[in-house]
């Protein structure tokens, strides 16, 4: 969390300034320390991959105090002040640590030439196509040519024809000429996601990003390599052509795909989402996300998804059919299928409702084979949240089954049964048993539970409203509303409140996600009592794991997630989340 | 009269019934040298070679013994050593000759070395058109290991070292030390950036790794015969040893000829050594040192101080031929490849010739080469066909001052070397080109004059 007090500090001084970093940090990295929106240009450089230094955009002048060389005394100048020896040629920044005493100047004739030098370059070959350009917008090539190009060509020779719109996988596409040959890409899919398979071939002027022979780009990290593209060449053939990105709003949320809970950014216009892109966050995801968790967000226009409460098949008000689901479930004998894909807020309403209904509670499992980067093995966002706020005591079998539901049913035990988001019918309850019981449905999409339920409740997706998720470390993430959810139909915990409150006799109170949190930091241990969730900070609340380390959860070993490990520092007193959660 | 040459790892090059076998070479006093080394200490055979002030003869001309010193010894990894036989520095042609007819005393010097710096396997990178080379260093180094000169537990002392020959596939890139490793390697050869990945360090296989060029490892052996101080006494201070150069160009007798540092200036090699220029000729220019040494013009008065603060004012055949006074007139001994030019040359189709080498062979890795190089090469190109315009000798020089000093290797240096001293030394015939173009054009002549580039 805290680099600087781990890390030893040193003073270097960037443009005459003195300033503190953490000893063998990179100029590129120190000087963004600096703040005041200070930047060395960079194309290659990327903070979560090997430095190449191959794109020399990222040029500084760089001294370092003189010293005698047989005495190793300080050479000092008239003014008593140790001279600066500086080098005469410029070094790049994405090479070049911090030492002791360095003096980096970013803006000076030298630094300023070779930028100028290393655009004229770069965009002597570079079919200059932005208008058609899915780049446009957010290209580093564009950016710093606005800013350090010399704003004319001085080239009259032909151009280098490269191939266009190559197919590098099922998902990108490349266009060669706009390729800077930065490299970044290939790093990636050799370094990150295990999956070497890009190089260049032929040389010098005409290298050549491509696969290698009888290789596609398929991997499930592939968009991340268009992410990282500096330029328009990568481009994912998905979103090509579809919007300008600068008409695209964003917002930050996070991934449901797994428990790892990727920080993510959702592109949305005019109520529709483009596209989900990864947000940085280096205790959870670093930059990077999984294919498969991009499309996540096409569900939202399925045809079966559920729009109109209703009971008995009849569209009802909310009020209605809340009214209906307390008559159930105070008749008591209920059974509650909770969700680990809801909210933690929502989670927390279900606890109330399952208390005061006296309802028992089942959690069916989601667990599939992990990929050890950012796809872990349990595919549900929010299992620990089920946890923290006691909606479930033990881990779901690893088997999903509802045995013991089924048996209840039919034994006459449970008459009412809550089901979230799950289709029972896959869960070893037929049809033929669910006739025999009341059924309330919550969900986003229809199934074939939904289809026979007494009461059914639409619900939001994870792009259509607040709330937050627990993810495999215990990490509190928030999210937010990217895009309004179907016409009429309120955010979950809105109904939930109207169905938990008759419940106990309370009256509905109007709630905004806060006034949830308030109840919630009272109520739970795990959560500081001083948080709400608009005050979450964007990186997220580690919580104090160490009531659940006895659990044995499926996770095993991933990008940023080690179980043993996390079960040790976990296990310790419990200071450091502690400390992060009032910091926050 | 004619300077005498000092032939010391030329000596049987070109002998009458001498022959690259390995019985040959022992017969002449070869191995030893390795005998002798194998019983000095490791350590004293370096001081030896410090003492020698022997420099680099691959190009940049650094101590070889200062480079061993930088070797990082206490990383605890493997110590490789690699010969640099990847010579494609256009107008060298030296260490062909060691490998075709001499390989036994490559081998000896390497082994010398090997022992020295104890590395644990030694690499000759061969470029892969030596097909020849090739395959005489495989059977000179089969001789060796069946005479027990490399291999295990080398002559009873101990120590283990082996030789594998490795061919390049044509790529002059290969000839810098980092992109060699890497091919080497198994990898493009793309050159690595330094800091951190000083081959003394991080070299072959991230182990710390000496690489030297082929005449500079034959040196070795020599130094051990003579001692270090005796090597030094050959040439002056600071340039000892004697070097090969290999002139090439309108000479009567273009060839390699081995002098001791300093004993020779330029104008006793052309003219007395190479016997002067084709009749009715006149001097133009001279590359001294490969294509990339900047060219110096005939005309030209060179005057200012050497490192050891002693004035001078040399015409083009008074300059010594040695690695400081090269350097002192602007230009550089590099690799041996002295280029002569007459009066009969179009300095714009040598350079454009020139130019067309190197974009060819720039690697491809980073920005300004990349880009620079073939911009120069189509600027050149340009120019010869007919398209010339009398602003393109200062854009061409303009381009090769964004390359020179901002790339990863010195490929940015060698490519925009050229350029600059071209364009510093004979702008006018770069604009003169324009306008004889443009004359001809008004007067509906063909443009271009009928020229191939290679």
């Amino acid at each position: 969390m805290n680099i600087q007090s781990i890390v030893e500090n040193i003073t270097i001084n960037i443009d005459g300034q003195d300033v503190e970093v953490p000893k063998g940090i990179n100029i590129i990295e120190a000087v963004k320390m600096v703040g005041k929106g200070k930047e060395v240009p960079h194309y290659c450089y990327h903070p979560k991959l090997s430095v190449a230094g191959n794109c020399r955009m990222c040029m500084v002048e760089m001294g370092m105090p003189m010293r005698d060389r047989g005495t190793g005394e300080p050479i000092l100048d008239e003014n008593g002040v140790q001279k600066i020896g500086w080098m005469p040629k410029p070094t790049i920044g994405c090479a070049t640590n911090a030492s002791p005493g360095m003096h980096i100047r970013t803006n000076s004739e030298m630094v300023k030439e070779s930028r100028n030098g290393v655009t004229e370059f770069l965009l002597i070959n570079h079919p200059l196509d932005c208008p058609i350009c899915d780049q446009a917008g957010e290209c580093r090539l564009q950016e710093f040519s606005a800013e350090h190009g010399r704003g004319y060509s001085r080239f009259i020779e032909k151009k280098n024809v490269k191939p266009k719109r190559t197919t590098l996988g099922p998902r990108v596409t490349l266009d060669d000429e706009r390729c800077i040959l930065c490299s970044r890409c290939i790093r990636f899919s050799k370094e990150v996601a295990g999956d070497d398979v890009l190089g260049f071939v032929d040389r010098g002027t005409y290298s050549t990003l491509t696969c290698f022979p009888g290789k596609e780009l398929s991997h499930n990290y592939s968009l991340n390599t268009v992410d990282i593209c500096p330029v328009g060449a990568l481009t994912s053939t998905d979103f090509r052509f579809k919007m300008r990105v600068w008409f695209l709003k964003r917002t930050h949320s996070i991934c449901t795909e797994s428990s790892v809970g990727a920080n993510t950014e959702i592109w949305s216009r005019e109520g529709k989402i483009y596209r989900i892109t990864p947000r940085r966050n280096d205790a959870v995801n670093d930059t990077w996300m999984t294919d498969s968790g991009r499309v996540l967000y096409k569900a939202i226009e399925s045809d079966d998804r559920l729009t109109q409460y209703t009971i008995e098949g009849v569209h009802k008000t909310v009020d209605e059919v809340a009214a209906a689901a307390v008559e159930l479930l105070q008749a008591r004998e209920v059974a509650l299928v909770a969700s680990a894909h809801s909210s933690v807020e929502e989670q927390f309403f279900y606890q109330s409702i399952a208390q005061r209904s006296g309802a028992t509670v089942s959690l069916v499992s989601h667990y599939a084979e992990g990929d050890g980067l950012l796809l872990s093995e349990d595919r549900t966002p929010n299992l620990r949240g089920a946890l923290v706020t006691g909606l479930i005591h033990q881990l779901p079998e690893r088997e999903a089954k509802l045995e013991a539901l089924a048996r209840d049913i039919n034994s006459g035990a449970v008459k009412t049964i809550f089901v979230v988001n799950e289709d029972l019918t896959k869960l070893g309850i037929h049809k033929e048993m669910l006739a025999k019981v009341k059924v309330i449905y919550v969900g986003t999409h229809a199934n074939e539970t939904s289809e026979v339920a007494n009461v059914v409740i639409p619900s939001l997706m994870v792009y259509e409203k607040d709330g937050t998720f627990i993810n495999q470390s215990f990490r509190v993430q928030r999210f937010k509303t990217a895009v309004p959810g179907p016409r009429g139909v309120l955010s979950d915990f809105h109904v939930l409140e109207r169905i938990a409150a008759p419940l106990a006799q309370e009256k509905v109170a109007p709630l905004s996600i806060d006034d949830v949190w308030e109840r919630m930091v009272s109520r739970i241990a795990q959560f500081d009592a001083a948080i709400r969730w608009s005050a979450l900070p964007e990186e997220g609340v580690a919580l104090d794991a160490s009531a659940f380390l006895d659990l044995n959860f499926v996770e095993s070993k991933n990008l940023k997630f080690d179980p043993v490990a996390f079960k040790e520092t976990s296990a310790a007193p419990a200071e450091t989340s502690a400390t992060i959660a009032t910091e926050a | 009269m004619a300077p005498q040459e000092t032939r010391l790892i030329f000596k049987h090059i070109d002998e009458e019934g001498y022959t690259n076998d390995i019985d040959c070479y022992v017969k002449n006093g070869g191995y030893e040298q390795l005998k002798k080394a194998v019983t000095m200490k490791p350590e004293d055979i370096c001081a030896e070679v410090l003492t020698s002030g022997v420099r680099g003869r691959g190009g940049a001309g650094f101590p070889a013994g200062m480079k061993w010193k930088f070797l990082d010894r206490k990383s605890g990894k493997p110590i490789y050593l690699v010969c640099n036989a990847d010579e494609s520095e256009p107008g060298t042609f030296k260490d062909r000759q060691i490998i075709h007819q001499d390989p036994h005393q490559l081998i000896e010097g390497m082994m010398c070395a090997a022992f020295a710096i104890q590395a644990k396997l030694a690499f000759i990178y061969i470029r892969g058109e030596f097909f020849q080379g090739y395959k005489i260093l495989e059977r000179a180094i089969e001789e060796a290991r069946e005479k027990n000169f490399l291999g295990d537990n080398i002559l009873g002392s101990g120590y283990s070292c082996d030789i594998i020959v490795h061919r390049g596939a044509g790529a002059y890139i290969c000839g810098e030390e980092t992109g060699l490793i890497e091919s080497l390697e198994g990898f493009r050869a793309n050159p690595r950036i330094k800091p951190p990945y000083f081959p003394a360090a991080l070299g072959a296989y991230q182990c710390p790794t000496i690489v030297n060029n082929v005449e500079t490892l034959c040196d070795v052996k020599h130094i051990i015969e003579m001692g270090g101080e005796g090597f030094a006494k050959i040439g002056t201070p600071g340039n000892t040893g004697t070097r090969i150069w290999c002139v090439s160009g309108h000479v009567q007798k273009p060839g390699y000829y081995e002098f001791a540092c300093s004993d020779v200036t330029l104008g006793q090699l052309i003219y007395d050594v190479c016997g002067g220029l084709k009749p009715g000729r006149k001097l133009k220019a001279v590359i001294p040192g490969g294509s990339s040494a900047k060219i110096l013009r005939a005309d030209e008065r060179f005057t200012g101080k050497l490192k050891d603060g002693t004035e001078f004012d040399w015409g083009i055949e008074d300059i010594p031929m040695d690695f400081d006074s090269l350097m002192a007139v602007g230009s550089m001994s590099g690799s041996g490849g002295v280029i002569v030019m007459d009066d009969t040359t179009d300095m714009v189709e040598a350079l454009a010739n020139i130019n067309y080498f190197y974009a060819h062979e720039s690697c491809g890795q980073c920005t300004p080469c990349r880009e620079g190089v073939p911009w120069m090469r189509k600027v050149t190109q340009r120019m010869v066909d007919g398209e010339a315009r009398e602003e393109d000798a200062d854009l061409l020089k303009s381009i090769a001052d964004q390359i020179a000093g901002r790339t990863i290797c010195a490929f940015g240096e060698a490519a925009s070397w050229p350029v600059q001293s071209f364009i510093a030394k004979f702008k006018d015939e770069f604009v003169e080109k324009a306008k004889e173009q443009a004359a001809r054009r008004k007067e509906g002549q063909e443009v271009a004059k009928e020229t191939t580039l290679i």
